[in-house]
């Protein structure tokens, strides 16, 4: 593909906690760093992550979690996309992730953790260096 | 690259090859043109409804509820949602997506936001490309969000049939700020939020116009003695709400009997006519463009007739109709 291509980033917080504010911030930070960024908004099931990863196609995938509920959301959403035959999407979650959990999520082949206080252009520098495709 | 592969599952109604055949035609010109080659055949089966108002004026929430209505009628809708790009960062929130939730997980419904990228004119560059993807996906209507307009954003009726426009109550002398564009291409005048005061208002400042207003969408070309011969959709005015689906009986109504009134006229052919002329005219200007950038930053012939304008003999329309003679193309 051309060089000049554009990073096309989902942002979106499964599940049913309601605070979004994070979401939104890192959502700006990342349209500031010149990326396209689609925000689908709170209260997301793992079916509609994933068929909105399917539509719009997106580099990476940034989920949002502060309810606790990562574990059972994040496995769910990996299993359904890889049934879709999806292998080269960035998928990143963040939030409250206890430390214990990581390694968990890791074997899922979920990536990044960033919590409360990680500056905004590591994350802009994560997305753009761990990019699959 | 082959895009064989893709383009069989596309036209199987694969959505994953459909997601990305289209972004691929986003962020590839040169392969745009080589995929819109091999799908242009198919194409043209899907009815194409632009919408378009002033941001908030509720686009997204229209667009949710018709097309719940369209898809318990069994029909397959493809939606293009753009928004703006950023002229200082280049990046771009996409947020149409909220408003839609509920059709996430409907196998009929494909949603894609894309954003402008700078292009004025309410559209992105690909958008005629992604809604022939989409029409060759199979989808029955495809359905275009602008981005949020204000005066003079009428490209989307170079590209769908019927212009849908959305206005509210209470925001002002809007009608004064949208008559010179918008007005005279506007299909069907929608006032949402209905249930706001001020609706029945804006509904009779919509027919004030309408009376000294005519509708150059069909014939803005040819504004010769020819056009008086093309049969004339009068603009009709609908007040409903988004939010309940309160009156979109009376929409789909109209929206019927304007795809009516284009066939039976014959004012289709025309569209076709005048999307095509259009279609072309946009890659001939970004062909020429690509080529006159070319040529201006390597030619020497070119870096000595600046210098001459430099020195005031010669002057930079000359040069221009010199550099057109160096192109070969008059």
């Amino acid at each position: 593909m051309s060089e000049n291509r554009k990073i096309k980033v989902l942002v979106c917080k499964p599940g049913l906690d309601g605070h979004d504010r994070g979401a939104k911030v890192i959502a700006r930070a990342l349209r500031d760093a010149g990326m396209e960024v689609i925000y689908t908004g709170i209260h997301q099931t793992p079916d509609d992550v994933v068929n909105t990863i399917i539509q719009e196609d997106p580099d990476a995938v940034m989920l949002s979690i502060l309810s606790g509920a990562h574990n059972a959301l994040c496995p769910m959403i990996m299993e359904k996309l890889k049934d879709n035959g999806i292998d080269d999407v960035l998928v990143a979650v963040g939030g409250i992730i206890p430390d214990e959990d990581k390694p968990i999520l890791e074997k899922h082949g979920l990536m990044g953790f960033q919590g409360p206080g990680t500056e905004l252009k590591e994350i802009v520098e994560f997305v753009k260096t761990n990019l699959k495709r | 690259m082959g895009y064989e592969a893709l383009i069989d599952r596309l036209l199987k109604g694969d959505t994953r090859a459909a997601a990305r055949l289209i972004t691929i035609v986003e962020n590839d010109i040169v392969a745009a043109e080589e995929i819109i080659n091999l799908i242009y055949k198919h194409t043209g089966k899907a009815y194409i409804l632009g919408i378009t108002g002033a941001p908030g004026s509720g686009k997204s929430t229209l667009i949710s509820t018709l097309t719940n209505i369209f898809v318990e009628e069994g029909m397959k809708i493809g939606i293009i949602c753009v928004d703006p790009t950023s002229p200082l960062t280049g990046g771009a929130i996409l947020g149409d997506r909220i408003r839609m939730k509920k059709h996430f997980n409907t196998n009929n419904v494909f949603i894609r936001s894309m954003a402008n990228r700078g292009q004025l004119g309410g559209l992105a560059r690909a958008t005629e490309d992604i809604i022939k993807i989409l029409d060759v996906y199979g989808c029955d209507i495809v359905i275009i969000e602008t981005v949020g307009v204000g005066q003079s954003e009428v490209d989307i009726f170079r590209s769908a049939q019927s212009v849908l426009v959305l206005l509210v109550p209470g925001m002002g002398d809007d009608i004064q700020a949208i008559k010179a564009g918008i007005m005279e291409i506007t299909d069907i005048f929608i006032v949402n939020k209905m249930d706001l005061s001020g609706a029945d208002r804006k509904v009779s400042e919509i027919m004030q116009m309408l009376e000294l207003s005519m509708n150059f969408k069909y014939d803005y070309q040819n504004t010769n003695q020819k056009s008086a011969n093309i049969p004339k959709w009068i603009p009709k005015i609908v007040k409903l709400n988004s939010k309940t689906g309160e009156n979109f009986e009376n929409l789909l109504e109209i929206i019927n009997e304007h795809k009516a009134f284009l066939k039976e006229t014959g004012v289709i052919e025309n569209y076709h006519l005048n999307r095509i002329r259009n279609e072309t005219l946009q890659i001939l200007k970004h062909k020429l463009t690509k080529k006159v950038e070319g040529l201006i930053h390597s030619n020497t012939q070119i870096d000595e007739y600046i210098r001459l304008v430099m020195d005031k003999s010669m002057d930079p329309y000359s040069m221009a109709n010199l550099i057109i003679q160096l192109l070969g193309i008059e």
